[in-house]
């Protein structure tokens, strides 16, 4: 059998911590191997050696079974490696043709000859299957075909072996399908694929085999067909995993949240949520289901106070807040997960510590007479990480910045956790992160609840929304279309109803 | 640590860049520099004059470093210094006060004047959103022509283009000092700016103030979901650069000298960019760099009277300092590179930080 890359007790360190411990990873001609690993677990330092981003302190990297060095990416490329970031590396208002040829233009004399690039990427775009416009604008397209861009730019440098570096969390449903079929042209046509990624589902529905690694070390390669879901989360995690929630009946106490009809513009000025309302009680969970960008930031920033209310109005514990300062808001007890982690969630250049006292750095033990208090911020904030799993290279001194997003999600939720709001509004809390961490931060939510708080959650993953809430609230176009019980509904009914198909039955 | 090293690197580079020009000129760098740092140190008067020379430098750094921190680009130094020595001028020109209490009205009324400067231009970024280096470079221009209407029309002096001399009471200049520094012009601006130094370096890293304004200078999103009040933050903080610029007004004009002069735009506004970005924006960091500026600028005039080296040596030796400064991204790269070979495990980034990048 022949492997085109080799990658033989690869060790790779960093300041504080050993990314990569005697990893081995092996990639045969023409198949789909899957790197699984938790949040952190040095899937992407991995790969980063493969593509020349590192250089690894041993180990031996083998392409087409010969000993190379891979120096920088440039090295990379022309050993015919290429990789598909998880952030997207183009030129906004580039037509697509410009951002594949970006870095080897073609020449015709001394001018550059578009034509025949646009029309080697239309001929590969057929090829593959890509159903890329070698024309339109990338600021002009969707994510998923800057995607299948990304994806054109290794094919038209003819690269052989392709990374995806979790592909997938960008993508809709549909777009993840159309992936899939993409892969699955590609290594037909002989091209080999390493997928990075944490979702098992899809290692299950594309991969031959699977490479695993936890903490840094190699765990094993195992073949996809010959093994379940299960087995690799536990591979994953080192532990068993529970896939299903686990939780009691709710008992509601008294009203925590109560928004009567509010609306709410959104950035584009017009009503982006329209007379909504609804409540929350203490000891349940409230989920919002819908389509993205259908009201649910609005609501969100309507609650946090980071959006006007345009009329209507919103009480916590029974006190009006519609028009109150952010800051009072937290105060009062309203906790707040936020969809963007890197635009609201941590200042990213400060460190851990300080940003686990974003909101009470003013607060006694943390302050005192306008004064900080380093160490108490410091034992605060070490108690939220190690509570949390928060894994960084210095502990809390680590800068935010240099924390994968699994762990930067972590540190949000343990700060908002240990604020121990009356109302906790969780936002997609567990994007990006893997089963083992997902399964965490539901449990800490149930008990959240189970503790006599009300939890808003927002999530465009229905699977999240149906398993954790107790009612659930359905908008569309900013309408609230109706709300149901968790326990009397399914899957079918709710996403009829993020269609806008209104039921009479409401609770 | 990183930064000091850089920063230490750049002046190194930028003092053989230096050397290498007055080769080219046919001089020897070796005679020039032993000059130039003769005239600025050679005895106890050189150094009082080098002092005295850095202080607006150290204030005007000071200024701009902490607006930085803060992230706002305050380029408006120079036009906070002119509105700071003109309300300084006017009081010590119309006052008749004790010296303790004519000194502190003068001192309040520079920073009233030079964060009065400032406040506009971080109202109009706060409730419109206007770029603040533009407001602030049109500030210094509305402030060039404020002193070029006012200092001739209430305060002429002895030719047209100059105030009125300030008394010897209203002079930061203090007798004891000057004697001890036998006939050097230092005063007491000197111990403002260190006081100053010191409580910038407070405000920024022990309170909650400067927890907060940094906050929203990384990022004013999240400051804003934190419940900071973002606005506000920002107009506090223009209020602070401006104090600090105007009392680097008070220093030059009624410290250093003891007049005003009409057209002219004082250059240790611009300066005080050049000393932030050397200084790293940290206030030990600005203080140190002013210092060096003082060097180059006051023993320049000795080094051009001793051998033929034309005095603009040494801006052409500080802008090439400022030049590696600015580029210092290339001089850590070169850095970790010479520290990879030995020990081949220093990448910055850590292990995962090209994600957390975006």
């Amino acid at each position: 059998m022949s492997y085109v890359v080799e990658m033989l007790n690869i060790r790779k360190e960093f300041p504080g911590i050993v990314a990569n411990d005697n990893i081995t990873l092996t990639l045969k001609k023409g198949e789909i191997h899957a790197l699984l690993g938790e949040n952190g677990a040095g899937k992407s330092t991995l790969m980063g050696v493969l593509f020349g981003m590192y250089q690894p302190e041993k180990g031996i990297i083998k392409i087409r079974e010969k000993e190379v060095r891979i120096t920088n990416p440039n090295v990379a490329n022309q050993l015919g490696i290429g990789m598909v970031h998880q952030h997207f590396k183009l030129v906004e208002n580039f037509t697509v043709t410009e951002n594949i040829i970006l870095g080897s233009e073609p020449l015709k004399g001394m001018v550059l000859d578009i034509d025949k690039a646009a029309k080697r990427i239309a001929e590969l775009s057929k090829h593959y299957g890509l159903n890329v416009d070698p024309h339109a604008k990338i600021e002009d397209i969707s994510v998923g075909m800057q995607q299948r861009v990304e994806i054109m730019k290794m094919l038209y440098r003819e690269a052989e072996v392709l990374i995806f570096d979790e592909p997938t969390a960008v993508l809709t449903p549909q777009e993840i399908d159309e992936l899939m079929k993409i892969m699955r042209n590609l290594i037909k046509e002989n091209k080999s694929i390493i997928i990075i990624t944490h979702k098992l589902k899809e290692i299950k529905a594309v991969a031959d085999r699977c490479t695993v690694i936890r903490r840094g070390k190699g765990i094993g390669t195992v073949n996809v067909k010959e093994t379940s879901e299960a087995a690799l989360a536990e591979m994953m995690v080192g532990r068993h995993v529970n896939f299903k929630v686990d939780k009691k009946a709710s008992t509601p106490g008294d009203v925590v949240l109560q928004i009567d009809s509010i609306s709410v513009k959104n950035n584009r000025k017009v009503m982006g949520l329209k007379n909504f309302s609804i409540e929350v009680r203490r000891g349940e969970i409230v989920g919002i289901a819908g389509v993205e960008g259908n009201g649910q930031s609005e609501l969100v920033e309507a609650i946090t106070g980071l959006r006007k209310v345009e009329s209507g109005e919103i009480s916590l514990n029974g006190k009006e807040i519609t028009n109150i300062p952010i800051r009072q808001r937290i105060d009062s007890g309203i906790g707040h997960i936020p969809e963007d982690r890197h635009k609201r969630g941590l200042v990213l250049d400060y460190t851990l510590e300080n940003n686990m006292v974003l909101e009470i750095y003013n607060k006694k033990p943390f302050a005192k007479f306008g004064l900080l208090n380093g160490s108490a911020i410091k034992s605060y904030a070490k108690k939220i990480l190690e509570n949390f799993d928060v894994r960084s290279g210095e502990g809390g001194v680590s800068i935010a910045r240099t924390l994968s997003g699994g762990n930067q999600q972590k540190a949000i939720i343990g700060r908002e956790m240990e604020l121990d709001p009356d109302l906790l509004i969780a936002v997609q809390p567990t994007r990006g992160l893997d089963v083992g961490s997902i399964e965490y931060i539901h449990k800490r939510l149930i008990e959240h609840r189970d503790r006599g708080k009300a939890v808003l959650l927002i999530s465009l993953e229905l699977d999240e929304v149906l398993q954790l809430s107790d009612r659930i609230a359905i908008v569309n176009n900013g309408d609230l279309i109706g709300t149901v019980n968790a326990s009397e509904t399914n899957e079918n009914e709710v996403g009829l109803m993020m269609a806008g198909v209104n039921k009479e039955r409401s609770v | 640590m990183r930064n000091t090293i850089v920063s230490l690197i750049s002046i190194i580079l930028g003092l053989i860049a230096g050397g290498l020009l007055m080769l080219f000129i046919g001089a020897s760098p070796v005679e020039g520099y032993t000059y130039l740092f003769q005239g600025a140190l050679k005895n106890i008067s050189r150094i009082g004059d080098t002092l005295a020379t850095a202080t607006p430098l150290i204030f005007t750094g000071l200024a701009v470093a902490f607006a930085f921190r803060t992230g706002l680009f305050n380029i408006g130094a120079a036009g906070q210094m002119l509105i700071g020595g003109l309300a300084a001028t006017a009081v010590a020109l119309t006052m008749d006060l004790s010296r303790p209490i004519l000194i502190l009205v003068m001192v309040l009324a520079g920073i009233i004047g030079g964060s009065l400067w400032a406040f506009i231009p971080g109202l109009l970024k706060a409730r419109f959103n206007v770029h603040e280096v533009v407001s602030t470079i049109m500030m210094n221009w509305i402030a060039y022509w404020v002193v070029y209407y006012i200092v001739p029309a209430n305060f002429k002096g002895g030719t047209e283009t100059e105030s009125k001399l300030i008394s010897e009471t209203a002079s930061l200049k203090m007798p004891l000092l000057t004697e001890m520094f036998q006939g050097s012009y230092i005063n007491m601006g000197i111990f403002f700016a260190v006081l100053a130094v010191i409580v910038i370096a407070f405000i920024i890293n022990k309170t909650t103030l400067g927890y907060e304004l940094k906050a929203v200078g990384f990022n004013r999103h999240a400051a804003e979901y934190a419940g900071m009040r973002v606005n506000r933050n920002i107009i506090l903080s223009m209020l602070i650069s401006g104090a600090l610029a105007g009392l680097g007004g008070v220093a030059l004009y009624t410290g250093n000298a003891s007049s005003m002069q009409i057209g002219i735009l004082p250059s240790q506004g611009y300066d005080g960019i050049a000393v932030a970005l050397l200084g790293a924006n940290s206030p030990i960091g600005v203080f140190f760099a002013a210092v060096l500026f003082g060097i180059l600028y006051s023993g320049t005039g000795f080094m051009n009277a001793m051998i033929e080296i034309p005095p603009e040596l040494a801006n052409t030796i500080i802008a090439i300092i400022i030049y590696f400064a600015a580029t210092s991204v290339l001089i850590q790269r070169v850095f970790n590179k010479f520290r990879n070979t030995k020990t081949n495990s220093n990448d910055v980034a850590g292990p995962v930080g090209k994600k957390g990048e975006s």
